[in-house]
């Protein structure tokens, strides 16, 4: 019985990235018949950047706001992209505990599937979102009357950082709802991380004019780093070090947030 | 039980202890106290059990999905601890719940699953078609999965779990939650299937009938051991004779000595006003009994002969009726 071990070998990085592939396409479908997720998700962002983008637009004028890429309303669409960003990964944990629910997951994780395959398939679903909803923010801006000088690279750099921070929190919430199953704790987790890692960040407001400490502490904030990354590329004078340093530690953090996350599951099967 | 091994075994499960965590300040559960068993290549091997017995918990470490605290668990010859990756790629696994995808249609399911185990997409399509039509799901075959009746559903699990042709499948309770007619197109299916494919099945259920009517052989499975194994007919007949039961109009304890009593009457027990005893000739021996209980006084109500049944067996290697056991679910269980 003991037929052909040596043909089973670890898995390879071709086979995992397929059955990512394959993953994510059963996650894209489910995406195409109900878009409606994709438009409840840009309500609340589309209703920051057009409501604070008129209410707030004189902060620019205070002293000390250093944003020199024009309005208000050019230096909160980096920041609204973040936030639509953040909020939505905070969430994709919900689609692993609907596949538990239902017995999916452990049909996953009985089939030659990797668990890497299985995290990345997720993180991936959800960047794709991530960017739909960005475009579809700045072209909104753009037509609110927004102007980048940045141009096509600096909408680049923000997708590109917008997917990192997506990819980084994805992880996180799937490594959440792996290790708890509880829709309940995935939601109390969420809130309780994404509105203080929103508000430690300058995605709405120059730091130059937050206390110090404030200031401090985003420099360890990914959405700090993204808004950082996506701000500057967008404006004049673009300082491609920051940018890409910037750009450098979210890749980091989505790495290692990966790894963690899909460490997760032997936890998972632990307590199975 | 260390005399259930079986020569090439598929499936083998060697002292397998599995134990959970209760809760804080609470013992741990055990689940699973050296359950052992081996099921041949090519047969049909039948856990039964009342829920909680310990059928699931060792599916799950068989099809890797958890791990057991110690003892062996072997597949296709493969250690399962050892190398789960490998396990996955000869097993079909339909779990007690729904594996299905309800926002795919039933091909798009089927499709994922065959190109998972590294099937081109022209093999799973035909492969797809092929278990469609066999389990007469071809007319919804695009339709999303969430508009399935639970019974549709449950064929395409166990199509999702055949659908890579795999050499051990897994069946955890395929028919609890189906209604008759549902649960009788699926032992139909089953068995045609268990012929058909080239594969040994191992098949938990907690439905006596499900067992007799399906498995080569059986395992008895009580509070996380196995308490007895051989094919239905071996364990029946390791009873010898017939069984009598009586039911009296009401329960009276003096019973149970009247019956003691009585000839050629073996294994006497008494649960309420119901008493089970066997006999080598039932024919002889009823009318005694019958005489007995009259000369004592009581009414009784019917008076049967079988066959032994597995509940027979069942009470026999546990020491408590199936039924009993079962209580809740008393009423889902065919007659």
């Amino acid at each position: 019985m003991t037929t052909a071990h040596d043909h089973f070998t670890k898995p390879r990085p071709l086979t995992v990235l397929t059955h990512a592939a394959f993953l994510t396409g059963r996650l894209m479908r489910v995406l195409r018949r109900m878009p409606a997720f994709l438009v409840i998700g840009l309500v609340q962002p589309v209703i920051w950047l057009l409501l604070f983008g008129q209410l707030f637009s004189s902060v620019v004028d205070l002293p000390g706001f250093t944003h020199a890429g024009g309005g208000f309303l050019e230096f909160l669409t980096p920041g609204v992209v973040m936030m639509t960003a953040l909020f939505a990964s905070a969430w994709a944990g919900t689609t692993y505990l609907q596949d538990i629910d239902r017995g999916v997951m452990d049909r996953m994780l009985t089939s030659p599937a990797s668990r890497g395959a299985m995290m990345i398939a997720t993180m991936t679903y959800q960047a794709i979102q991530t960017l739909i909803q960005s475009v579809i923010i700045v072209i909104i801006a753009v037509a609110a009357g927004a102007r980048f000088l940045g141009g096509v690279a600096g909408v680049g750099i923000t997708l590109l950082a917008a997917v990192l921070l997506t990819l980084t929190f994805s992880a996180l919430s799937n490594a959440v709802a792996l290790l708890t199953r509880q829709q309940a704790t995935l939601i109390a987790i969420s809130q309780f991380t994404t509105l203080p890692l929103m508000f430690l960040s300058s995605a709405v407001m120059d730091l130059g004019l937050a206390p110090g400490w404030v200031g401090g502490v985003a420099d360890y904030n990914p959405v700090e780093w993204a808004v950082v990354a996506a701000r500057d590329s967008m404006g004049t004078h673009t300082d491609w070090t920051t940018v890409w340093v910037h750009l450098g530690r979210l890749a980091m953090a989505a790495l290692v947030m990966g790894l963690l996350s899909t460490r997760a599951f032997r936890t998972y099967r632990k307590q199975a | 039980m260390g005399a259930a091994h079986v020569a090439d075994p598929a499936v083998e499960a060697v002292d397998l202890v599995k134990s959970y965590p209760a809760g804080r300040n609470k013992p741990r559960i055990t689940a699973l106290r050296g359950l052992s068993f081996s099921a041949s290549k090519g047969t049909v091997f039948g856990l039964l059990g009342p829920n909680g017995a310990g059928k699931s918990t060792t599916v799950k470490i068989l099809s890797t999905l958890s791990a057991a605290d110690s003892g062996s668990a072997r597949v296709a010859g493969i250690e399962a601890a050892a190398r789960p990756d490998q396990v996955r790629r000869v097993i079909g696994h339909v779990s007690q719940k729904s594996g299905t995808d309800p926002m795919g249609t039933a091909t798009e399911n089927l499709l994922l699953a065959g190109r998972l185990h590294g099937m081109s997409r022209r093999d799973a399509m035909a492969r797809a078609r092929e278990l469609l039509n066999r389990f007469g799901l071809a007319d919804a075959a695009n339709r999303l999965v969430r508009t399935y009746s639970g019974g549709m559903a449950r064929k395409l699990d166990v199509a999702l779990g055949l659908m890579h042709r795999p050499q051990v499948l897994f069946l955890d309770e395929p028919t609890t939650g189906l209604d008759p007619h549902a649960r009788s197109e699926m032992w139909a299916e089953i068995a045609r299937m268990a012929r058909g494919e080239q594969m040994t099945v191992l098949l938990t259920t907690h439905y006596l009938e499900e067992a007799d009517h399906l498995a080569d052989r059986l395992a008895i499975v009580d509070h996380g051991t196995v308490v007895a194994v051989g094919t239905p007919n071996e364990l029946k007949s390791g009873l010898r004779g017939d069984a009598v039961h009586i039911e009296l109009r009401q329960a009276d304890s003096r019973a149970f000595a009247v019956l003691r009593t009585v000839p050629g009457l073996r294994d006497v027990t008494m649960d309420g006003s119901t008493l089970r005893g066997r006999t080598d000739d039932g024919a002889r021996a009823l009318p005694p009994v019958l005489a007995a209980l009259e000369e004592a006084g009581m009414a009784v109500t019917s008076a049967t002969l079988a066959r032994p049944s597995l509940d027979d067996v069942y009470l026999r290697h546990t020491g408590h009726s199936f039924d009993a056991d079962a209580a809740p679910k008393a009423l889902e269980v065919p007659k």
